[in-house]
């Protein structure tokens, strides 16, 4: 006897990320309301918002710095409550605008200090290291044994960024990794993270107040506005947007 | 006072001053670390151990005498209190030096994936160490100082010079204790110093 099967489901890829009806609050203040939105591999959605529109809470609850207070946050399928979150952030690579690099380690053992956790062998380190610093403008040679604040802002921001991506990490994120950059600097930086991150094929999300990097940057931008995420459109669609906080934010472009 | 009996209680002072730092230093060092994680905690046992430290330390030696256990006439009761002393400066340094470390710093080593431990011994204490030593170093000088009341209360030490010699108006023996003890304050001072500049590695 024949068994009658379900017509099979089309075939879909597992978004790198997906919020469900996601919402945050801290205390009694509401951050994010009820956020959906899905970032598919090789995506690099970018969060624009003003101060305080929940962008930087939301990147925190994908790496399960902060958890959600109703919904759900998926990372590669799985919810981040069911994430060993050590496990979840050795696979996340995170930048900040601060850096956050270990003062007293070099730059190489900043680089490399994923793949200690993770307890690679000396030499892979070593030599991943140097891939990495070659890959971000900083000879290995010349910068390697350096302390960060042996270092310019953009070059400190270079080494966070290959810190990030050390383990080859499946997801990036990264919360106004440039905004502390003088505007030369930043839009060198800018150009080079995106043919970087287009070259690696990985899903990225990034968070930023600077429209400009926005249209430069992503694949889509989501708007978020007092902690709702008002529109999701690509760069395209997104300076055609009527909507008025998007075309708020168009004006500053003038 | 001859040249031996100084040298017996130089080192029978630098016993005393030894043994209450590694009590203050092996409770206030993991205390101090516990406490930084919890604000509560911190009130409670900073604020103790700041009032310990109001109390004239003349009379913290007699408040310990009659004390079951920990008190009593002689050495364990010295260094009691002694080590209750130098419990505060250690303590608050340790809380200081790890509350001190940079916010983005402790963000970006939770969000690389370290475990609570890896935190604490790869950058917490190292990113601390050289204000937790700043506490050692100002418990030890204060230690030395203090050690010297020991003799009051039967603990030995340097302090027996100095009682002798206030009891029998003779200067030559208050000398005999202080300038050793004053010495010996100087040395713990810049070697300790030296360490923690040595401890800066940026």
């Amino acid at each position: 006897m024949a068994v009658q099967r379900e017509p099979a489901a089309s075939p879909r890829v597992t978004p790198a990320v997906e919020f469900r009806n996601v919402s945050y609050t801290a205390g009694d203040t509401p951050v994010l309301r009820g956020v959906t939105l899905a970032v598919q591999p090789g995506e690099t959605l970018v969060l624009l918002g003003r101060s305080g529109s929940g962008k930087t809470t939301a990147l925190k609850l994908i790496n399960a710095l902060l958890m959600p207070a109703s919904g759900e946050v998926r990372v590669a399928g799985q919810s981040t409550t069911a994430w060993d979150p050590v496990r979840l952030r050795r696979r996340t690579g995170y930048v900040i605008q601060e850096t956050g690099l270990f003062p007293h380690w070099t730059v190489a053992a900043n680089v490399g200090t994923v793949p200690r956790l993770e307890g690679w062998p000396p030499d892979r380190i070593a030599a991943r290291t140097r891939e990495l610093l070659t890959l971000l403008h900083l000879p290995p040679d010349e910068y390697a044994g350096r302390f960060p604040h042996q270092l310019s802002g953009g070059q400190r921001q270079r080494v966070g960024v290959a810190r990030a991506l050390a383990a080859d990490p499946d997801l990036l994120l990264f919360d106004e990794p440039f905004g502390a950059l003088d505007p030369v600097t930043r839009t060198e930086v800018q150009r080079e993270f995106r043919t970087l991150v287009a070259s690696l094929g990985k899903a990225a999300v990034f968070v930023t107040h600077d429209v400009r990097e926005a249209l430069l940057l992503a694949t889509r931008i989501g708007l978020l506005r007092n902690g709702a995420l008002e529109l999701v459109e690509t760069p395209g669609n997104f300076r055609a947007s009527s909507h008025p906080e998007a075309r708020a934010f168009l004006e500053c472009l003038q | 006072m001859t040249p031996a009996e100084i040298w017996r209680l130089t080192v029978e002072h630098a016993a005393l001053t030894g043994a209450a730092l590694g009590i203050a230093a092996g409770l206030g060092l993991p205390g101090g670390v516990a406490m930084a994680r919890s604000v509560r905690t911190r009130g409670i046992f900073l604020g103790a151990a700041g009032v310990v430290q109001t109390i004239p330390s003349l009379a913290l030696f007699g408040f310990l005498i009659p004390l079951p256990f920990i008190g009593g006439i002689g050495k364990g009761t010295a260094i009691v209190a002694l080590a209750l002393y130098a419990l505060l400066p250690v303590l608050r340094n340790t809380v200081t030096g790890i509350l001190g470390v940079d916010p983005a710093v402790r963000e970006s080593a939770v969000a690389m994936g370290m475990t609570q431990a890896q935190l604490l011994w790869q950058v917490e204490l190292p990113l601390a160490a050289r204000t937790i030593l700043a506490g050692i170093r100002i418990a030890t000088v204060t230690t030395i100082g203090t050690a010297t009341i020991a003799a009051a209360i039967g603990g030995g030490g340097l302090g027996v010079f100095i009682f002798r010699g206030l009891a029998s108006v003779d200067t030559a023996q208050i000398l005999a204790g202080a300038i050793p003890a004053a010495a010996m304050a100087l040395l713990a001072e810049g070697g300790l110093t030296w360490a923690e500049r040595r401890l800066s590695p940026y």
